[in-house]
């Protein structure tokens, strides 16, 4: 789960980053106000989404005067921002962050990731910041310093020593190195962090360190014990039927093309995609109905599914293990009565109760088309799909 | 032989007294599992399916024995059951949870580092299906009957992929010596490479199916080893050819967000290797078939 530049400041401000004063502002006069409150003088008014790449993408500026901020303000709020890392619909921009402008003498990048190899926290680190961490690993690779971290001792003082040096800091900023280092590895262990990222940190004029941008994102399964993390969800930047099916105990993706999916297992539902590609067809999403799924859970599945108006036929692909094809078929045909159904389904089931599954299918007199197989199934899909779409 | 389970393997569950560890303890004992005990903190005294439940894992492998054991324990305490059982003296432990926090799993890998290599528990999971030797036993959730007993292994991440290429091979007349989810957590507990080790000691599997998907470089370090140290023949499917980047697709691992974690470019390291890929998930069958024919085993 991601949250916002803003709100990762404050995380981490109170673990004892320093960071530049500022303020959230919803409206054109709020941003005006945050600037007045930081003294009245230069500023930077930052675009709050959940992507990286603002700052190309036309949504910060630094800003010297009241009429500066408005004008910027306006032009933003409201309106949807695409930079490198969003869809070609980009995000949603409803606040913006104000705050004081620094000086900047040098920019290093920053960050904290669990690192699947070690299945550790580990350290990137590298003297020059301000690039996304995809092109400094591209353009860069051998400024990138990495550390991994001992769950049993956590970050230990020598190590953060050792970065601070090999970061070419001297003298009160080592010390200041350390401190930044301890809070960054105590936010990201005490909550539950997945990623947390500091780009740039920057060396002021005068000779401070201080956190430019931050960004944080959870472990969505310990959400559970975080609720002040989960409290910060901000569903305006997530795609709504994402939302939706989250909601419903369900994991969905959308995607671009046509054929939507519901399948169980989240290896399945990506064999099935793979499969509908290979039939010449294109996945409208990833849908994973999870174990033990109730003919309600497929009812919502469908309706999910559905929301998408590219959606020109479905298919329904089920392997039971943990789940029941008896039950998944009886949310099948609830489906057709509930939602009423406009558009070819395809069923193939497979597993425990089986037998029971498709004999409801059968009886049930529905125009369902029933698949014995994966790749009979993706190839119904692609041959039930309305004429006019499958020229395309 | 098999690995990990046999028809002796005395198993016990965390989780019995719940629906749904009830529900599979009695699937597992119907196909002949020797399920001998329950652990259910507060429950200690009462019996479920005939079988004793204890308040806690050390005495219920002081009474039973028990050397396996199978979790159906919810996220916020599976981590501290896992790490119970290593301490119990479990050798091969299954967890069948999904949604555990990440870094409680790197606890418990850092934990289990400090039993001595002949005491140290081997998990399996999270977030899998379960291991089971066809003929022999099982723990986990999946439906028995899919697997024929024979010769071939088959791990992967995902539990319903799994089925599928066990159910293929079963149309193809192609057994099964022993089928391991791993499972589809970032940090999980046995990778691939730690059961292709195993698969390839096992004196019964001739040949390994491999099912690995996008993120992690989990998949990569099993290929390296297979083209350094295993003599038996590997097939493999990577799901997620058609996955975009940077989108988690339902597993937490399955995410693309490094270089070498597409499927693409795991099918491309893989076949590098020598193992022979299947081009899509229908195809795992026949690609086994293909890889068994004779004059291709080695052994």
């Amino acid at each position: 789960m991601d949250i916002h530049e803003y709100q990762a400041k404050e995380i981490l401000k109170n673990f004892g980053v320093p960071v530049p004063r500022g303020g959230i502002a919803f409206t054109p006069e709020q941003a005006a106000f945050r600037r007045l409150e930081l003294g009245g003088g230069r500023c930077v008014v930052k675009a709050q989404i959940h992507s990286g790449g603002r700052g190309a993408a036309g949504g910060v500026k630094l800003c010297d005067t009241d009429e500066d901020v408005r004008d910027f303000a306006r032009h933003l709020l409201g309106t949807a921002l695409v930079t490198k890392q969003t869809d070609a619909a980009g995000k949603r921009i409803d606040r913006l962050w104000v705050e004081e402008a620094s000086q900047i003498e040098r920019e290093l990048y920053l960050g904290f990731v669990l690192d699947r190899k070690s299945e550790r926290i580990m350290i990137v680190a590298s003297g020059h910041g301000g690039m996304e961490i995809e092109d400094l690993a591209e353009e860069d690779p051998d400024s990138l310093i990495r550390m991994i971290l001992d769950p049993a001792v956590g970050l230990a003082e020598y190590q953060a020593r050792e970065l601070a040096f090999k970061l070419g800091l001297e003298g009160a900023q080592v010390g200041q190195m350390v401190t930044v280092l301890k809070a960054c590895y105590r936010a990201y262990r005490d909550l539950d962090a997945m990623m947390v990222e500091i780009n740039p940190l920057v060396v002021c004029a005068d000779g401070s360190l201080v956190a430019l941008d931050a960004k944080m994102s959870f472990d969505t399964n310990a959400l559970f014990r975080r609720g002040e993390i989960a409290g910060l969800r901000d569903p305006g930047q997530e795609d709504p039927r994402e939302s939706f099916a989250a909601d419903h105990g369900l994991a969905y993706v959308g995607l671009d093309g046509d054929i939507g999916c519901i399948i169980n297992g989240a290896g399945l539902a990506m064999a099935s995609m793979d499969m509908i590609h290979l039939a010449g067809g294109a996945p409208a999403n990833f849908l994973d109905i999870g174990g033990g799924a109730s003919p309600e859970r497929v009812c919502q599945a469908f309706r999910t599914v559905l929301s998408d108006p590219n959606v020109s036929v479905i298919l329904v692909n089920i392997f039971a293990g943990i789940n029941r094809c008896d039950w998944i078929a009886r949310g099948v045909i609830q489906a057709y009565k509930d939602i009423g159904i406009g558009v070819p389904v395809v069923v193939r089931l497979s597993g425990t109760n089986v037998e029971a599954g498709r004999k409801l299918i059968r009886d049930s007199g529905l125009p369902i088309i029933d698949a014995d197989t994966l790749a009979a199934a993706a190839e119904a899909a692609v041959a039930a799909r309305p004429q006019s779409i499958a020229a395309e | 032989m098999a690995i990990l389970i046999t028809e002796t393997t005395r198993v016990i569950v965390q989780g019995l007294s719940g629906r749904i560890g009830q529900f599979h303890a009695q699937e597992m004992i119907e196909y002949g599992t020797r399920v001998v005990a329950g652990v259910t903190p507060g429950k200690g005294g009462t019996t479920v399916l005939n079988r004793p439940v204890f308040n806690t894992m050390r005495e219920a492998v002081e009474a039973t024995g028990a050397e396996a054991s199978l979790l159906f324990v919810p996220p916020a305490g599976a981590a501290d059951a896992m790490m119970e059982a290593a301490d119990a003296g479990i050798r091969t432990a299954v967890c069948v949870t999904d949604g555990i926090p990440a870094q409680d799993m790197m606890r418990v890998k850092r934990f289990l580092r400090r039993f001595p290599r002949d005491r140290k528990m081997r998990l399996i999971g999270p977030n899998c299906a379960g291991i089971i030797s066809p003929g022999k036993g099982f723990m986990g959730i999946m439906p028995p009957h899919i697997y024929t007993p024979g010769r071939v292994g088959i791990v992967g991440r995902s539990g319903t992929l799994g089925y599928e290429a066990a159910s293929q091979m079963q149309a193809l007349g192609i057994g099964v010596s022993s089928s391991i989810g791993i499972g589809g957590d970032p940090i999980n507990g046995s990778s691939f490479r730690d059961i292709l080790e195993l698969f390839e000691a096992d004196p019964d599997t001739d040949a390994v199916m491999m099912i690995g998907e996008i993120g992690g470089p989990q998949e990569a370090e099993a290929a390296a080893y297979v083209r350094d140290h295993m003599t038996k023949p590997v097939a493999a499917y990577i799901a997620g050819l058609a996955a975009p980047k940077g989108r988690q697709m339902g597993h937490a691992g399955a995410i693309i967000s490094a270089f070498g974690e597409s499927a693409q470019e795991k099918v491309a390291l893989l076949s590098s290797c020598g193992i022979e890929v299947a081009p899509n998930p229908s195809a795992m069958g026949e690609t086994m078939a293909r890889i068994l024919a004779p004059g291709r085993v080695a052994a």
